[in-house]
């Protein structure tokens, strides 16, 4: 029970940084646009339920666009990422192994390499799927790569903050959970 | 039935997957302008395409009609030409038509009939076309035939539903015709060896002939005038007489002809009853 409640905070703390810190900041350059919030469904614990994270994720970017005036926009990323996190986390992980007993995706559970490379992964698929369904084409292929790129290194930036900001106990998972 | 449960479970993630794409597409579309533009382009693009594609199926199946329909047409269009008519009281001044004398007006002389091609043949020596046209259509012996491209050939037999065209392509064709530049007549005959090839004889050498000229039917003829029968392919000079001999591409192909239009002299009884009597005297 209060893992839940724990997560709808972490959810509205989340969506509330997005919108009334990153979305007010003035904008740096046309390249560059500062995300977090999807770092919410990053954290979600293994055990969740694919379709029960899919509805999460699609509930989180719903909320974001309803912010920022653009429904759809940040929901269909979102979406995608929650589809492709198990996969990508049942490749990271070993099955069987000790660490399976973590609660949720950090640096002590998986490791530094793995947790590096699974949020640089979503990151830049994230931000590619957002750019493309924002612009709908390609376009311009450098200007295009050059905004993903530039906004997957803010984010991940953002990211690191965050990780050193607020040190996130790792929790083993108990029979009572 | 079973089947597709077992499958719905399978692929239920993608499933709900997918199903949450299309609910955030939608979304998108629903409330952004950009977004629903760009769909509905999508959307007009390709039932655009799948239009295209069937509209040619269509109008494929409809060909045949429609040839019917633009041989009508042809037809209609050729018989306002200014060709088919005559002046026959001479004078066009807008006074008199004012007054209501019609006789100023222009009267109708060449009627159009479009007929279709049932039978062709280049092959041979005699050449006859068969139309699905006859008597009981308006079709009398000596009228000419007009193709689209040019002159065809002259009736010479006709039943109640059909008719035989002997072919420009004949042994026995003489047509009058004159050279579009000055009028200059002489006679176009077939020497039987190329169907796409005449020969024009008796244009005097005092006239000036340039390869490519023009020749067409000359007011003497069954057909009505100005009616292209081909280009002067090569000249060749005879020493012996006075007469140039020419050898004319026909402008019509012979080998694909579809339509036809027959061309009907509303003055032709009258003309030949009088060329007749006249015969008749100087016997």
């Amino acid at each position: 029970m209060t893992n839940i409640v724990k997560y709808i905070f972490r959810f509205i703390l989340f969506i509330l940084v997005q919108e009334f810190i990153l979305d007010k900041v003035p904008p740096i350059h046309q390249y560059v646009v500062p995300y977090l919030y999807f770092l919410f469904i990053l954290w979600l614990p293994f055990s969740i339920n694919r379709f029960g994270l899919m509805i999460v994720a699609f509930i989180t970017g719903l909320a974001v666009d309803y912010f920022s005036g653009t429904p759809g926009l940040h929901a269909a990323p979102c979406v995608l990422i929650a589809y492709l996190r198990p996969f990508v986390l049942n490749l990271l992980i070993p099955q069987e192994t000790t660490e399976q007993s973590y609660v949720e995706p950090s640096i002590q559970s998986m490791g530094l390499g793995a947790y590096a490379f699974y949020i640089i992964l979503f990151t830049f698929m994230h931000h590619t799927y957002l750019v493309f369904i924002e612009w709908l084409q390609f376009g311009n292929l450098r200007f295009f790569f050059g905004k993903v790129v530039a906004t997957t290194l803010l984010s991940i930036l953002l990211i690191f903050t965050t990780e050193l900001l607020f040190f996130r106990k790792a929790k083993y998972r108990t029979n009572a959970a | 039935m079973k089947n597709i449960f077992i499958f719905i479970r399978i692929y239920f993630n993608f499933i709900s997957f997918v199903a949450l794409q299309i609910c955030c597409v939608l979304i998108l579309n629903k409330y952004s302008k950009t977004h629903e533009v760009y769909f509905a382009g999508i959307t007009n693009e390709v039932v655009g395409k799948i239009n295209k594609k069937y509209d040619n199926v269509y109008s494929y199946l409809n060909l045949q009609t429609i040839n019917r329909q633009l041989a009508e047409e042809n037809a209609r269009l050729r018989d306002s030409l200014k060709d088919s008519k005559i002046y026959v009281s001479g004078k066009t001044d807008s006074i008199a038509l004012l007054k209501g004398d019609s006789s100023s007006l222009p009267q109708r002389k060449y009627a159009y009939l479009y007929c279709r091609v049932v039978g062709n043949n280049v092959s041979s020596q005699v050449n006859l076309l068969t139309l699905e046209r006859g008597r009981l259509q308006g079709i009398y012996n000596g009228m000419g035939v007009v193709g689209p491209q040019g002159i065809v050939g002259e009736v010479v037999e006709v039943s109640d539903n059909y008719c035989r065209v002997k072919s420009l392509l004949h042994r026995k064709t003489s047509v009058s015709a004159m050279l579009k530049r000055d009028k200059n007549s002489g006679t176009i005959e077939w020497d039987g060896t190329s169907p796409s090839y005449v020969i024009l004889k008796n244009i005097p050498k005092s006239a000036k002939i340039y390869k490519g000229d023009s020749v067409v039917t000359s007011y003497y003829s069954n057909y009505p005038p100005n009616v292209l029968i081909g280009t002067i392919e090569s000249i060749r000079k005879d020493n012996s007489s006075n007469f140039f001999t020419l050898k004319i591409k026909t402008s019509t192909n012979f080998f694909n002809l579809e339509y036809v239009y027959a061309t009907k002299n509303l003055r032709y009884n009258e003309q030949h009853s009088l060329e007749d009597l006249k015969l008749k005297l100087n016997d």
